[in-house]
């Protein structure tokens, strides 16, 4: 990899308490992150990471249209590669160099691994799940593509406040847990508020023919949980990390299977 | 047939949830989870012991199953795991991975 190109143009990313500074020479892929990020934005003085971005067009050695994603770590340096951009992250120092086709869409895939990379560290992970908070408490809804993250989220009533529609950010507090809002969304097109909420309750979401709430063994709520957990690192010691994460998650959190009509008739079982 | 060793691997995660085991590969992220019977097998594959010996010590007596049913059902299910790389068998006494041991919920 080049060396790192330097520039003035920096920008703040802070997501669930993670500042991440993002830097590049070109003003308007910096106006293009801004407004990216908008509510996400905070003055980098006290930023865990720091990277370089390079962009670059056309992709020349970026390989074929292959989406697939590599992660991993060599010597406390961290690799990342997709067929839209390369990145190192060195651990001890935080810092980075990014080399990524001139789209946020890049920067927003690897700030994801990134999260995902420094949560691990602390026994928290980022979760395929919408989330929001209601009554001072974040609800989250997980499940895979089509399992209608975004439909709960669309049906929220008008006291919620949503996190997310499809990623949400789970940070351990204590013996207990927060969500935190993310800029991360799906099919709703919009990010979530820039707050946070002591975790309440994670509904696994299956769609039905009424709307019911029932308990689910601890072994299969793992085996979802996991199902669900973004992870991208092929390295057996996270892995390992990972899963001590979700089974204290599962010891420590109320989580049930949320069967549900699409309409709005389903939050009045949610409680 | 001669006899078999068996050895959880070090390249896994485990962990008793709720009465059953839960174990995923550390390489691949395969996930099982083991009934009563693979349990015991899986918490006494500690590479010294004999599977004839798991069988007849701690399946037999603990779950009503005939000696020679049981060593048949012990042999596919380590044949199983050992495809995945999450059992480790030989024909040989195995040494002890010190990251293979499984942890109690």
């Amino acid at each position: 990899m080049t060396t790192p190109a330097t520039g003035a143009h920096e920008i703040c990313v802070e997501i669930g308490s993670h500042p991440v500074l993002l830097r590049t020479p070109d003003h308007t892929y910096r106006e293009r992150l801004a407004n990216r990020y908008a509510g996400f934005l905070t003055d980098g003085s006290h930023a865990d990471l720091k990277f370089d971005i390079d962009l670059v067009a056309p992709l020349d050695d970026m390989g074929d249209d292959d989406v697939e994603i590599e992660v991993e770590a060599r010597s406390g340096i961290w690799r990342l590669r997709r067929s839209d951009f390369r990145a190192e992250w060195d651990c001890r120092a935080g810092r980075g160099y990014i080399r990524q086709a001139p789209t946020p869409y890049s920067t927003d895939s690897i700030l994801r691994i990134v999260h995902t990379l420094l949560l691990a560290g602390e026994g928290g992970f980022l979760l395929h799940a919408a989330s929001c908070i209601r009554n001072g408490r974040a609800l989250l809804f997980s499940g895979v593509s089509g399992a209608g993250k975004t439909t709960i989220s669309r049906l929220a009533p008008a006291d919620t406040t949503l996190l997310s529609d499809e990623i949400s950010y789970i940070r351990r507090d204590g013996t207990a847990y927060r969500a935190f809002g993310t800029p991360f969304f799906g099919e709703l097109a919009r990010p979530g508020d820039n707050c946070s909420a002591p975790l309440g309750t994670l509904f696994f979401l299956e769609k039905g023919f009424e709307n019911k709430i029932e308990a689910i063994p601890k072994s299969e709520a793992l085996r979802k949980l996991l199902r669900n957990i973004l992870f991208f690192a092929e390295d057996p010691d996270l892995v390992k990390v990972i899963f001590r994460s979700a089974w204290e998650f599962v010891e420590r959190v109320s989580m049930s299977r949320l069967t549900f009509l699409p309409d709005e008739r389903v939050w009045s079982v949610i409680r | 047939m001669s006899e078999r060793y068996v050895l959880r691997s070090s390249a896994i995660a485990s962990r008793l949830l709720g009465g059953e085991m839960m174990v995923m590969s550390a390489t691949d992220s395969t996930f099982f989870t083991l009934n009563e019977v693979a349990t015991t097998i899986w918490q006494a594959a500690d590479g010294h012991t004999p599977l004839s010996e798991i069988v007849t010590k701690s399946v037999c007596r603990a779950f009503e199953v005939e000696p020679e049913t049981a060593l048949q059902d012990a042999q596919s299910f380590i044949d199983k795991l050992s495809g995945h790389g999450i059992l480790l068998v030989s024909d040989q006494p195995l040494e002890l991975q010190p990251a293979g041991s499984p942890e109690a919920a």
